[in-house]
């Protein structure tokens, strides 16, 4: 009994402020969207704000717009990572230095990142200014639009450039504490070095990689401060439009706010539960 | 070494190797241009003038970024010192017993890890706005400690499961009282670890920007807040600055800690989200 009421006492601080905080905010939100709020008089919830968002084309293309910026960033960045661990394994000084940038890119807000992306890529950027020095464009508007730009390039940009080394990461720690015997063996019995890769070393790293994925995917699909910066106005990511919507001077948009809150919410549980999966999956074997 | 290595593959590799090094270094050459830049218009590879003048400004009382630069520091410390003080028993209750329920606490503690901010910040806005704490640094600090609450929390975890509370046993039973053994026994062998757990937690506070701007509503002006505003409006040379200030921390704790971090892929996955 005592044994219980001690991890009780050293676990309620935190619950409470998790709960407090973090349920609290996403309940609030959920009675908000549906426009329930007696304390404040509202006491007839209504399904208006839900209706609204989803008769509205502009929820789907921005719906679309982050699915798109969160998997397409995703793939990509598992993609280089897992190549530029399994480069950087195999050499002694290069990889000391890297794995330090990577470390160090870690460290870099996002929102640092983005500005570096716009000052590169926006049509007076560095880039710009190297096409022009070679003559292949005479004037800013001729380069194509990378940032603001409706295919979301920019933002992918980004968070690759910061996702890579955080998926690399996880990577390079995992291929090290497995070492090359796995493989090894695999190779002298007659495996191929792409055979050796997809069925030994790809299916241990596997678990390692889709959590780390899940983390990126739903971070990018939920992120406010780079789409916002490197984001085109129409049609803008969810967290952005959620946004706008809560800012809006018309105080209507409020309940549609918080329904795409609670969307992003959703979304975001179902990666949460893929992720336990995983990591469960991981523990007991 | 697994397989022969033709010529062939060591140049590609080196060539990789250089591509990613210049990949991942080449966002912030930039804006540490920027920073001493005086007009560098199209089609300027380099500024035709260098100065000081965007740091001058920076670093001057009139800004308001070094106002903004502390009022960030103060922020972060504080919202650290609290999820040190709620985390650490935290994490020992799940990294040393087993209890029931432990599953949905953990659970609990992974969730604001993965769903982002804006999902909740708008529902908490609300009832913060009822208890007075919108537009004020208490609102903030206390906004802050769900994304770095778990944080400590899970570093501590993974301390505390490599930790043998014999040594705490053997003190008590030596005449040390409980606060004796904390002191003398407990917290020297959790130190490096909470010091760790208290750097992820900077860092994760330092690089807040959704939930800062929704509860303190623009007028809890921290770095990131000045440094999007800047990067908006035109101001190149001087969100240059501010950036170059802004990743400074990162900077010295990445130096402070590279030792410990190198390998542990646990505690990176902290650095993640930053």
């Amino acid at each position: 009994m005592y044994r219980h009421l001690k991890i009780t006492l050293m676990l309620l601080p935190a619950l409470a402020v998790l709960g407090g905080l973090f349920l609290g905010g996403l309940f609030l939100g959920l009675m908000r969207s549906f426009n329930y709020m007696p304390v404040i008089g509202l006491t007839r919830p209504s399904m208006d704000a839900y209706l609204a968002i989803f008769s509205d084309r502009e929820f789907y293309r921005s719906f679309l717009l982050s699915i798109h910026i969160s998997f397409t960033s995703t793939l990509i960045s598992c993609v280089l990572a897992v190549g530029a661990a399994l480069l950087l394994r195999r050499l002694h000084l290069g990889r000391t230095v890297i794995t330090f940038l990577f470390q160090l890119n870690l460290t870099v807000p996002h929102l640092v990142g983005a500005i570096g992306i716009l000052y590169l890529f926006s049509q007076s950027g560095v880039f710009a200014r190297l096409a022009a020095e070679m003559d292949l464009i005479s004037r800013p508007a001729e380069f194509p639009a990378l940032v603001f730009d409706p295919y979301a390039i920019g933002i992918i940009l980004q968070y690759v450039w910061k996702e890579v080394p955080f998926i690399g990461v996880i990577v390079l720690a995992n291929m090290q504490t497995m070492g090359h015997d796995y493989e090894a063996v695999a190779r002298s019995l007659g495996a191929t070095r792409w055979q050796g890769f997809r069925y030994v070393l790809l299916p241990l790293i596997w678990p390692g990689l889709l959590s780390a994925s899940v983390i990126v995917f739903a971070f990018a699909f939920g992120a406010y401060e780079i789409p916002a910066l490197l984001g085109a106005h129409y049609p803008a990511a969810l967290p952005v439009l959620a946004h706008r919507k809560y800012t809006d001077v018309d105080l209507a948009a409020r309940p549609e706010a918080m329904a795409l809150a609670i969307v992003i919410a959703v979304l975001s549980a179902v990666m949460l539960a893929i992720y336990i999966r995983i990591s469960r999956r991981r523990n007991g074997c | 070494m697994i397989g022969g290595d033709g010529i062939w593959a060591r140049w590609f590799r080196t060539l990789t190797c250089l591509f990613l090094l210049v990949w991942l270094s080449l966002p912030m050459v930039p804006l540490a241009i920027w920073s001493f830049a005086h007009g560098w218009f199209f089609p300027d590879i380099l500024p035709q003038e260098w100065t000081l003048e965007a740091w001058r400004h920076a670093l001057s009382d009139k800004s308001g970024v070094l106002d903004a630069l502390w009022l960030t520091v103060g922020i972060a410390l504080a919202a650290t010192a609290l999820s040190i003080l709620i985390g650490v028993p935290a994490g020992r209750a799940l990294g040393m017993h087993r209890f029931r329920g432990k599953a949905v606490v953990e659970i609990m503690i992974m969730a604001p890890i993965i769903v982002p901010g804006i999902a909740v910040v708008l529902g908490l806005h609300s009832v913060f706005i009822w208890m007075g704490l919108t537009n004020t640094v208490s609102g903030v600090i206390l906004v802050h400690l769900i994304p770095t609450l778990p944080y400590v929390i899970l570093v501590m975890a993974g301390v505390f499961a490599n930790h043998d509370p014999a040594f705490e046993a053997q003190a008590r039973s030596l005449g040390a009282s409980a606060f004796q053994t904390f002191r003398c026994v407990t917290l020297p062998a959790i130190l490096p670890g909470i010091i760790v757990g208290a750097l992820f937690a900077f860092l994760v506070s330092w690089s807040q920007y959704i939930l800062t701007l929704i509860i303190g509503g623009g007028r809890v002006a921290t770095l990131p807040l000045v440094l999007f505003n800047f990067a908006t409006s035109g101001r190149n040379d001087l969100t240059g600055a501010i950036g170059m200030l802004y990743i400074l921390p990162g900077l010295l704790i990445l130096l402070i800690t590279a030792r410990q971090l190198s390998g542990c892929a646990g505690a990176v996955g902290g650095l993640g989200r930053v």
